[in-house]
């Protein structure tokens, strides 16, 4: 089997995110995140549960790119409605994109610029904020950069650590932000104030080029080891099942 | 008991300033022949509450908006609809942005006429900022919990559209979502509802299961027969979303010529049947 690609050690990293989630809602947004949440659940994580994207939870995993194959095993029905009972009740883990993010994990995918006038209008607040107060989030950034990683967001709509610190013990319980993967390499908020740690640079990225490229200061430990490789059988799952058509290999450029 | 009306009579009753919540979701089963009617009336300063698709973007576009109340406004295929787009660039209405499950509670609470419904959505986001009116709430049981006190979104009138109805105001979704046209439609004075097609009480049953049959007739005022009336969004089964057309008109947002001749052909039709026979002339 051939090196693995970049984006490919970035859905390992992303299914890593869902690793001990049993049985919850796996939600993951954009190519490659979804490719790395089936594989999450076609490998160590079986129980979770996922959708078609439309209204149906599906028990068997259909592929991200190539021909749809068999029709996927329908399960529970699960309508939009549903959808924010889940949330609400916390059965879920997210991974959501990120146009912003500070080093307490405050995330924006709303505006650039001022909300009343924005210099560019994104996504909105979407399910940011009932997210990221109700349930497991972890974010990918396919394009790690100093105007993604900011010292200040221009809109919160993914609450942060010190936000949900400010809102007291009682209110913020079920705050829990897990990690961000980018394409440079994973993080996480095991700090002593909860904010942004390097954990593991992807195979290629060096320390230094993380920290040129982050516009906050990032905790860094002493050693920082390489992202895990992917196994064969992820390798497997990902080029002749997951993702035939290399999709992922679009998002994200090493 | 018969509630058939039209289009033109519905929007005969809006008046300028109201506040009309829409169902469907994004690109999916929107009441596009009211909104539509809507385009053609001079009917202005109007709040909207929407999961928004190109509702949103299309009376946005036409400067009939004066407050948008919602949590996202997408086209599904193009993640954003470029019409709203533009004009939330050009600050051209106030923005009530809210966490999308927000938007349900603020229905609900309305449906069941209470002025608020507590929830955490939106605690420690910017939705409270961007919301100055909104205000949260302690819980007076020994928890103490602070919570966002989301406020009834009472509308004057809903709009919806349905794949099957029967005159007397029931009304069944045959696709893989009700949404929350129900909400919308208990959260309003008015309550109209558009269909694919009208059909004798007693064929609710050949059509689908009785769980299809989400709205009662109590929460309707008036019935619109429209076929393709969703159009250019989708209403499975009946038929998908028109992505060509789709791309062509959020295309429109960055082609002023291009938006000339979409409005000259779909927009200035003077009835929906002429829409109609213009989509079908493409």
């Amino acid at each position: 089997m051939s090196e693995p690609t970049r984006a490919e050690v970035c859905a390992v990293a992303i299914a890593e995110c869902f690793r001990g989630d049993g049985e919850i809602l796996m939600s993951a947004f954009g190519t490659t995140a979804a490719v790395g949440g089936r594989l999450a659940k076609l490998t160590f994580e079986p129980d979770l549960m996922m959708t078609d994207g439309i209204a149906t939870a599906v028990e068997t995993v259909p592929p991200v790119s190539g021909k749809a194959g068999e029709e996927p095993v329908k399960g529970a029905w699960l309508p939009f409605r549903t959808i924010f009972d889940v949330v609400w009740a916390g059965t879920r883990h997210v991974v959501m994109m990120a146009s912003q993010i500070d080093r307490f994990g405050n995330q924006n995918f709303a505006c650039i610029g001022p909300h009343e006038k924005p210099k560019a209008q994104l996504l909105g607040m979407r399910g940011a904020p009932g997210n990221t107060i109700n349930h497991k989030t972890s974010y990918f950034v396919p394009n790690h950069s100093n105007k993604v990683f900011v010292e200040k967001v221009d809109v919160v709509s993914g609450v942060g650590n010190d936000r949900a610190a400010a809102l007291g013990e009682r209110s913020s319980r079920f705050h829990d932000l897990r990690r961000v993967v980018s394409n440079l390499g994973v993080f996480d908020f095991e700090t002593s104030d909860h904010s942004m740690r390097l954990v593991s640079v992807h195979p290629g990225v060096s320390v230094d080029e993380v920290v040129e490229q982050t516009g906050f200061e990032l905790t860094i430990p002493n050693h920082v080891p390489e992202t895990r490789l992917p196994t064969d059988e992820e390798l497997h799952l990902i080029r002749d099942v997951l993702d035939p058509e290399g999709w992922i290999n679009n998002e994200v450029v090493a | 008991m018969d509630k058939q009306t039209t289009e033109s009579e519905v929007v005969a009753e809006l008046r300028d300033g109201m506040t009309i919540g829409i169902g469907g979701w994004g690109s999916r089963r929107k009441p596009m022949s009211l909104v539509r009617e809507i385009l053609r009336s001079g009917l202005k300063d109007l709040t909207i509450v929407t999961y928004g698709g190109p509702d949103a973007g299309l009376l946005c576009k036409a400067g009939k908006v004066k407050k948008l109340v919602y949590g996202f406004v997408s086209l599904d295929s193009i993640p954003l609809e470029p019409h709203f787009r533009k004009a939330r660039q050009a600050g051209s209405f106030r923005a009530a942005e809210l966490d999308e499950g927000m938007l349900q509670w603020g229905l609900l609470a309305a449906a069941h006429r209470l002025p608020f419904l507590p929830t955490r959505a939106g605690l420690g986001s910017d939705v409270p900022g961007i919301n100055p009116d909104l205000r949260t709430v302690r819980s007076p049981y020994d928890d103490g919990e602070e919570l966002i006190a989301m406020p009834a979104l009472e509308l004057d009138v809903a709009l919806i559209h349905m794949n099957r109805a029967d005159t007397r105001g029931n009304g069944q979704f045959l696709g893989p979502d009700p949404y929350f046209d129900d909400l919308f439609c208990l959260a309003a004075k008015r309550r109209f509802m558009s269909c694919e097609k009208i059909i004798p009480t007693e064929d609710f049953a050949k059509e689908g299961s009785i769980h299809t049959v989400k709205i009662n007739r109590m929460m309707i005022d008036g019935v619109i027969e429209a076929p393709g009336g969703a159009h250019f969004t989708e209403c499975p089964p009946d038929y998908g979303r028109d992505e060509a057309f789709q791309k062509e008109y959020a295309a429109t947002a960055r082609d002023t010529a291009a938006w000339d001749e979409f409005e000259r052909k779909y927009l200035t039709c003077a009835t929906e049947a002429e829409y109609q026979e213009a989509v079908k002339k493409r």
